[in-house]
């Protein structure tokens, strides 16, 4: 079996405006502070072989961000059971910037598909300011209620009007703060897929009003889904360490 | 003192890069600010990701937060974007550590490694709240300070800075928190008594204590109205850097920087006697770190911040004496486990250098870059840059041997007794390394990238002219001819409108800071940044002082002209520079001082020091590669070696 450990980390605080490509340099150093034995790849310039699930746009914060490491196919010592695993992901922490924690890892099969192709459904809970909540809750139920929503984008130039609907799969108001407490947040949770064509949430909060600003964004699951289920993607694995998770969170804001 | 970040975050939604204003980079010390300790601001002004990397503003940023009376947070200039929003928002300037206002520091020191980013010091002041001019400035605001090579003529910024620091900064930090500690405990108000105390700290230039007087339109003296000020300042130097094994904990930075690596300084100094180059003159003597510790911070620096990438940095890394041990060493692991790249950023221009930069480049092959400077050997004589061509086409043909792909040279243009056949001899090397090149590849690549040369104060060429702007593209155009259907020879050159900004800060007088002060209410910072640059701000600012580029840029200074940076010495004799000026416009080069007798230019007798080498015996490949016998010394003309003419 070829070995590939799948990490599941959170991103959360002042590290949030860091990007993609960012955090993926902060974990190929981490690595190489950690000793994990990587795989490289092959030729010239060779990289780890480290393969990151769906980009979080810059300023996101994320409960549930992965990343799939390929470790080097030798039969060396290397972690099996959940304590070394459990004491792997505290070495990990321990080597990455503050906000950025790991909260669980698994061993994966290694001929399973890579983040990027299983993941097709996000969770994300969206702060939303210049609304109150009741207009708010019309505009959700506006979007929902509209069989096509135009997004303006511009790809390798060009402007292209997308609809962004058939991403939305759930919409709702998830907090509000009582109506009296004015300019406070109201909170929303969406549920959006990755397929055809995502949809940024930033895009989605827009589409809702001309007052509607995004304020904080936040991912909180990413799911693979078959045959009318779902299973967040290391549910085979150690499972989200809820407990961990919250101590991270704590400790970034 | 309160976090500014609960103000600076709703900033960063719209802004571009924001992880540039957010801190956290591994290794950087968040202090708790004590009472009785003197806190530092370290500002380098221009954007995070050029000053980030800056290797002086972290050796100081450490040593202050090492010290029980200092600490020390850091700040970047933001972007124009940024700063908009700051200023819309009323948000000073912010330190990264704790986002602490740049006002709450006692000190605000600013790193000033080039000319361009002077108006940049005028607008971070004015974003953390101060006045600009010192005079205007009262003992509630911290104080100014600036350190950095620029220093060695810091007149265009001497109403704007409380003090200037010359030289090596490690030992003088620390002697500068002590008087200012002192006076802060004392409850003084007179912002007059720090000054007069930070002026008898050797190495710190206090311009309000100096008169400077014209006469006859010209610069009269510059001397000073304060007993404890000295009539002459000179630079700081730090005998050894064995001492100083710093920084020891680099900062990794959590976005993109330039020089994103390791990086381990090798030694300090130059003695290849380059007469254009600021950096090898301000910098004398060489002092190399022991073979055994620059290993020792390679491994602990890279076991520490998990990097891939080594760069051994000093202004001629090829002439380290222990080169060839230090990459072996490397290369074999010994400095860690893990596959490592080393990078040479400077590269002296033969065979055998290309043969260790090709043993260390593991990652791919893309360019090497040669600065042989001159497109003629005359004109290698005249700025001793004694480089054959033999030398440059041994290298570049090592280089295509090798499987690089692309060359780069590196020249400068407007050298003092240029001529035209010098200009065009660029083409002419540049097309000759691209047959070369042919030799090993199809298509091989050479960059030939042209600058305009700013003579620079303390070096040889202060006194030289500096080509007007018209002069510089004419010679540029020349070059465009010259170099039309070469295939495979690209031709790039660097603004020559900015050289002449550069040449008013180098070289200007008190009078400049006037114009740097409308250059930047109209507008103009991050003049280093094309997108930024508008000469037109210049003109008008020079305009309106009375001043011109003819008078500060592009005029000789007479043998006996008082210079604006007479009072202020990096070590180096007058009479030395003068006398090498002379031997320049006459083509007569000299050697490397380090393996020949002392030309007593200054800078170790006077201060009580000598070179400092790991080994002594010079290094393969020996003086620059000419051939010379290194056992003869003195100043001899260098023979022609090469048997290619260029005409």
């Amino acid at each position: 079996m070829a070995d590939r450990l799948r990490i599941r980390f959170v991103k959360l605080g002042k590290v949030r405006f860091t990007s993609h490509r960012d955090v993926a340099r902060m974990w190929e150093r981490a690595l190489r502070r950690s000793g994990l034995p990587v795989a490289s790849s092959n030729g010239f310039n060779p990289r780890p072989l480290l393969a990151f699930g769906l980009a979080l746009p810059t300023g996101a914060e994320s409960l549930a961000e992965y990343l799939d490491v390929t470790l080097v196919p030798v039969e060396v010592s290397r972690p099996e059971n959940p304590d070394e695993l459990g004491c792997l992901a505290a070495t990990l922490s321990e080597a990455l910037p503050e906000g950025i924690d790991v909260v669980a890892l698994s061993r994966v099969a290694g001929g399973a598909d890579s983040l990027q192709q299983e993941v097709t459904l996000c969770s994300w809970d969206l702060e939303v300011r210049g609304v109150t909540a009741s207009e708010l809750a019309r505009s959700v139920e506006r979007l929902l209620d509209a069989p096509s929503v135009s997004v303006r984008r511009e790809r390798k130039g060009r402007i292209f009007d997308d609809d962004l609907r058939p991403a939305v799969r759930s919409l709702a108001v998830s907090h509000h703060p009582e109506e009296s407490s004015c300019g406070a947040p109201t909170w929303l949770r969406a549920e959006l897929t990755t397929r055809p064509r995502g949809v940024r949430p930033r895009e989605l909060v827009e589409a809702l009003g001309a007052d509607v600003m995004l304020g904080r964004a936040r991912r909180t699951q990413q799911w693979i889904e078959h045959g009318g289920e779902r299973w967040e993607p290391l549910s085979a694995g150690l499972g989200l360490d809820v407990a961990m998770a919250a101590h991270a969170w704590e400790r970034a804001s | 003192m309160r976090s500014l970040w609960p103000r600076v975050e709703p900033l960063l939604d719209g802004v571009s890069k924001p992880a540039r204003y957010i801190g956290g980079e591994f290794g950087a010390i968040a202090s708790v600010h004590g009472p009785g300790q003197v806190a530092w601001l370290l500002v380098y002004p221009d954007t995070y990701e050029i000053g980030l990397p800056n290797q002086g503003l972290q050796i100081l940023y450490e040593l202050l937060n090492e010290r029980a009376d200092s600490v020390a947070e850091r700040a970047y200039a933001p972007w124009v974007d940024m700063e908009a929003a700051m200023r819309a928002a009323g948000v000073p300037l912010f330190s990264l550590e704790n986002h602490l206002s740049a006002a709450d520091f006692d000190v605000i020191a600013f790193n000033l490694s080039a000319e361009l980013v002077y108006t940049n010091v005028l607008n971070l002041l004015d974003l953390a709240g101060l006045a600009v001019r010192t005079a205007d400035r009262h003992s509630g605001h911290p104080l100014v300070l600036a350190g950095g090579h620029c220093t060695f003529n810091p007149e265009p910024l001497a109403d704007f800075v409380d003090a200037f620091v010359l030289g090596d900064g490690e030992e003088v930090v620390g002697e500068i928190t002590e008087v200012v500690g002192t006076w802060r405990s004392g409850g003084s108000e007179d912002r007059g008594e720090v000054l007069e105390a930070l002026a008898s700290v050797a190495g710190v230039y206090v311009p309000s204590l100096y008169r400077v007087s014209r006469a006859d339109g010209a610069l009269a003296e510059v001397v000073p109205v304060s007993p404890v000020a000295p009539p002459r300042v000179e630079k700081r130097t730090v005998a050894d850097l064995a001492a100083w094994p710093y920084p020891k904990r680099q900062l990794v930075p959590l976005t993109e920087v330039v020089h994103d690596r390791l990086n381990v300084e090798v030694f300090r100094g130059c003695t290849r006697g380059c007469r254009f180059c600021q950096a090898g003159m301000i910098t004398r003597p060489v002092r190399e770190r022991p073979e055994h510790q620059v290993q020792e911070m390679i491994q602990a620096g890279l076991a520490r911040t998990g990097y891939d990438e080594v760069a051994l940095t000093s202004l001629s890394t090829a002439d380290f004496s222990s080169i060839e041990e230090t990459v072996r060493a490397v290369m074999s692991g010994a400095c860690g486990d893990q596959p490592v790249s080393v990078s040479l950023p400077s590269l002296r221009v033969d065979a055998f250098t290309v043969g260790t930069a090709t043993e260390i480049a593991r990652a791919r092959r893309t360019g090497l870059t040669f600065a042989p400077e001159g497109g003629t050997w005359r004109m290698r004589r005249v700025i001793n840059k004694l480089i054959t061509e033999d030398d440059l086409y041994g290298a570049v043909d090592a280089a295509f041997a090798n499987g690089w792909r692309r060359v780069k040279l590196y020249f400068l243009i407007g050298l003092p007794t240029e001529r035209d056949e010098d200009v065009l001899g660029i083409a002419e090397l540049a097309r000759r390394c691209v047959e070369v090149g042919r030799r090993h590849h199809r298509s091989p690549t050479v960059v030939a990238s042209v600058g305009g040369f700013v003579p620079k104060a303390q070096t040889p060429f202060q006194w030289s002219a500096q080509d007007t702007v018209a002069e510089l593209a004419r010679k540029i155009h020349l070059l465009k001819d010259a170099c039309r259907g070469v295939r495979g020879l690209t031709l790039r050159w660097h603004d020559p409108e900015a050289s002449a900004v550069e040449g008013l800060a180098s070289r200007g007088d008190r009078r400049l800071g006037a114009v740097i002060e409308r250059v930047w209410r109209a507008g103009g910072t991050f003049q280093e940044w094309s997108e930024c640059f508008d000469l037109a701000k210049w003109e008008a600012a020079l305009d309106a002082e009375g001043l011109s580029f003819d008078e500060v840029v592009h005029r000789p200074r007479a043998g006996d002209e008082v210079l604006a940076w007479d009072h202020l010495s990096a070590g180096l004799h007058r009479d030395f520079l003068w006398s090498d000026w002379q031997d320049a416009l006459s083509a007569v080069a000299v050697e490397d001082c380090r393996w020949t007798p002392c030309y007593d230019c200054g800078a170790c007798t006077d201060a009580g020091l000598e070179h400092v080498v790991a080994s002594n015996v010079a290094p393969a490949g020996g003086s620059q590669g000419t051939g010379q016998d290194l056992s003869r010394g003195d100043r001899v003309p260098v023979r022609f070696v090469s048997s290619i003419g260029v005409r």
